[in-house]
């Protein structure tokens, strides 16, 4: 057990999260107060001592169920949700319980499995089970999808994404989910539900859906673990933790949840940067003050007073790149900075293409950035020519139509990744802002070792600006906003 | 473990308080409080390894009442510390009460006029003993001999340097107070500490606790919830207020409907006499769940539209 949960520690910290050799001490201590074959229970210890931030924990699950999966499938005994999977199929009647056999068998190939169940029985046990939220069946059948469609080959080092999509697209899920919402209007009371009602049960099913996707998920990862190990695997399902994730190379899933990140992360950094004007250092004396207070020690200057420093605060000009590239990385940052827009005393916002626009309009008003960065998408007016990215058209246009207001109150921050499609740089607005403004600031979301290669003219662009500063991550543009305001 | 701490010089633990991971859920459903796994896992392993716990979540998602409800369970005095900006050693830890200490230095002098005094050694002695010291609530939980559970509210509050104030009460279970030495617990008390979230606490106090995640309850659970703190609600109108909810909690919403928000609308519900919930009538009285304006349009749209065409 202590070497598995040394395992386990490695594999967290090679994920990123920082464990201490304490916390792990800990967490060798915890799990001696607990009831080893109760999965839950462990992972919630494991949980309590080793993960201290809630941001870190799909890292950590992750991890647990590679870890701590083969344990319980290999024994074979004291897995719950297995053992409860086969009870209830059999109660469900004899091909739920063939299925839940089959999976017992663990068969690698899937011609073998699913005979005397067609496809249409499996899509009907399916649609069953998401109909009375039965988890056992869901189990079963989960097990019988896998062996069925997934096609895993032993021995290849996959993390099982391209297994779980196969298995998914053969039981075509929305299609159930149309089905199970016909099914809950032709049972409704009055012939027809609500809007109200229909959109309560497409949530549940969906919720149900979603916990059978799981389930399927983890029974492949079981049957990866049992192939290759679990230390095999973990290097390959390994997930970074959200501060973490490429913006430029995120997927679907990851940009959600930097989405969901992102709010108590700008909201920190608000409650940071406001403290940090409250409690900044002390500023030079205060003569008056320091007078007025010495009446009360007759006239004999005791306690000095200090001036309050209030810096000013700044004016930003954003101007982003939002071509496809980039995109989802301008959309971050227009959305951390008007975030914390309170710690400026203005925020400009151009976007562009090969055009550029305004965009400030669109957030005035508006409570939630992120309805403001949906709306540039459709309405911001950045086509020029033909919709590739003109860095040097841009630029000129923005110094012909606002250049003039931005004045030595002003930061400039350009973002983009300054592949220019070989068009003229227009640097010289750079040059002539960099004049002006107080400073200007080059955000580039390209690893550094890309930068200059191929039509990437950034180093012509950096000789102009203060800083040109890699943004990759949510943690390097929390860093790089945080020390701006 | 007893053995373990008497080698560590920290004080005896006593017996657990908890029998089993079972214990701990049934009883804290019995004095109200719905845990799940992870909630009753925790605080299972507190008591067993006599540490402290911190817990994060939204807000009105029971963190403060799960203190209470421990407190409840175990038969212990809650002592509690709201943090706020600015608190310092004076309001948490201990202060040397110094209107009495003038008191009594004055008595002092009065006595010398007719016999001899104390020395200035000996008052030096008295008014800085226990006699003279106001005992804020962290010093209050360590030298209470009765069993207490200590609640450091909203800790995320104070600045990052007064965080370190908790730290040796939260290792050692010890307060050091340079006039009197240290002071020990009797007797080991439970900690809770809470967290809005609202910055990044310090590694040292993370890894002094152990951390607990409290999110918003599954359908299930906060039904349940909402079933146990409603008195009079039929279970039907039960499962749709647990239903709307979660539905407007996947919904893109400034602030989501808490828990606490929950039941102040199934109680509103319940005074109504509303036997099921329609789109008119969840309308006149989603004010209560949701607290802006633009969130209430929003669910608006997305949930009831029904019935405004």
């Amino acid at each position: 057990m202590l070497d598995l949960l040394s395992g386990f520690v490695t594999e967290l910290r090679r994920s990123g999260l920082p464990v201490s050799l304490t916390e792990h001490l800990d967490a060798a201590e915890a799990v001696k107060h607990i009831p080893l074959e109760d999965r839950e229970a462990l992972k919630y210890a494991l949980a309590a001592t080793l993960v201290k931030s809630s941001a870190h924990w799909r890292a950590f699950e992750t991890a647990f169920e590679v870890f701590f999966a083969v344990r319980t499938g290999s024994a074979g005994a004291g897995d719950a949700g297995e053992d409860g999977g086969e009870e209830g199929a059999e109660s469900d009647g004899e091909q739920a319980g063939q299925g839940g056999m089959q999976g017992q068998g663990r068969s690698w190939k899937g011609g073998g499995s699913g005979e005397g169940m067609t496809p249409e029985e499996l899509a009907e046990l399916l649609f069953k089970s998401l109909l009375s939220a039965d988890a056992a069946l869901m189990n079963a059948v989960a097990r019988n999808a896998v062996d069925r469609y997934a096609g895993m080959e032993p021995g290849r080092p996959v993390g099982g994404t391209y297994y779980l999509y196969r298995t998914l697209r053969n039981l075509d899920l929305d299609a159930v989910l149309e089905k199970l919402m016909g099914q809950a209007q032709a049972g409704a009371a009055g012939g027809a539900l609500t809007e109200l009602e229909e959109r309560l049960a497409a949530d549940e099913f969906k919720a149900r859906i979603e916990k059978f996707r799981r389930a399927v998920e983890t029974e492949i990862r079981r049957r990866l673990v049992e192939d290759r190990g679990a230390e095999a695997l973990a290097r390959s399902v390994r997930k970074p933790l959200p501060e973490d994730i490429d913006v430029m190379h995120a997927t679907r899933e990851e940009l959600a949840l930097l989405h969901r990140t992102l709010q108590p992360l700008s909201r920190k950094l608000a409650v940071r940067l406001a403290r940090k004007r409250r409690h900044g250092r002390k500023g030079p004396l205060d003569f008056r003050a320091t007078m007025r207070r010495s009446l009360s020690t007759g006239g004999v200057p005791i306690e000095p007073r200090f001036r309050h420093p209030r810096p000013a605060k700044p004016e930003i000009f954003v101007i982003a790149d939002i071509s496809g590239s980039v995109a989802s990385f301008a959309r971050f940052t227009l959305h951390l900075v008007y975030a914390i827009s309170s710690q400026f005393s203005k925020v400009r916002s151009f976007v562009f293409v090969d055009g550029i626009d305004e965009v400030t309009r669109f957030f005035e008003g508006v409570v939630d950035p992120a309805e403001a960065v949906a709306r540039i998408n459709l309405e911001a007016d950045v086509i020029w020519v033909d919709g590739h990215s003109d860095y040097g058209h841009a630029l000129s246009e923005f110094h012909r139509r606002w250049g003039d207001q931005v004045n030595s109150r002003s930061s400039v921050m350009v973002l983009g990744d300054a592949r220019n499609n070989y068009h003229a740089s227009g640097s010289w607005v750079l040059e002539d802002l960099q004049a002006r403004a107080r400073h200007v600031y080059w955000l580039n979301p390209e690893p550094r070792d890309y930068w200059g290669s191929g039509d990437s003219i950034v180093g012509e662009y950096a000789a102009h600006c203060d800083d040109v500063v890699e943004c990759r991550t949510l943690r390097q543009l929390e860093h790089f906003v945080g020390n701006l305001a | 473990m007893s053995e373990g701490n008497a080698a560590l010089g920290l004080p005896e633990s006593g017996p657990p308080r908890f029998e089993s991971l079972d214990a701990v859920r049934g009883g804290l459903a019995r004095v109200g409080y719905l845990a799940d796994d992870s909630i009753s896992g925790v605080v299972f392993l507190a008591d067993r390894l006599a540490k402290p716990v911190l817990v994060e979540g939204p807000a009105g998602t029971g963190k403060t009442q799960l203190a209470k409800s421990v407190a409840d369970l175990t038969g212990a005095r809650l002592i509690r510390l709201q943090c706020y900006e600015g608190l310092d050693e004076s309001k948490a830890l201990y202060e040397w009460n110094y209107r009495k200490q003038l008191l009594r230095i004055q008595a002092g002098e009065h006595g010398k006029a007719e016999e001899e005094g104390p020395s200035w050694s000996e008052l030096e002695e008295d008014i800085f003993s226990e006699d003279f010291l106001l005992t804020r609530p962290l010093l209050e939980a360590i030298r209470a001999t009765e069993p207490v559970v200590l609640l450091v509210d909203e800790v995320d509050r104070v600045e990052l340097e007064t965080e370190a104030l908790l730290l040796e009460i939260l290792s050692e279970y010890q307060v050091s107070i340079p006039e009197l030495g240290t002071v020990r617990a009797t007797q080991l008390p439970m900690v809770f500490l809470t967290s809005n979230n609202t910055r990044e606490l310090s590694e040292a106090l993370k890894r002094r606790c152990l951390y607990l995640h409290v999110d918003y309850p599954d359908l299930d659970r906060e039904r349940e919830i909402v079933r146990a703190k409603v008195p009079g609600i039929s279970e039907e109108l039960a499962d749709q207020v647990a239903r709307i909810v979660r539905s407007l909690r996947t919904l893109e919403l400034r602030k989501a409907p808490s828990v606490s928000e929950t039941l102040d609308w199934a109680r509103t519900l319940v005074l109504l006499g509303v036997e099921t919930i329609d789109a008119a009538g969840a309308k006149e009285t989603l004010h209560i769940l949701l607290k802006y304006q633009a969130d209430i349009e929003r669910a608006t749209k997305e949930l009831l539209s029904a019935s405004s065409n």
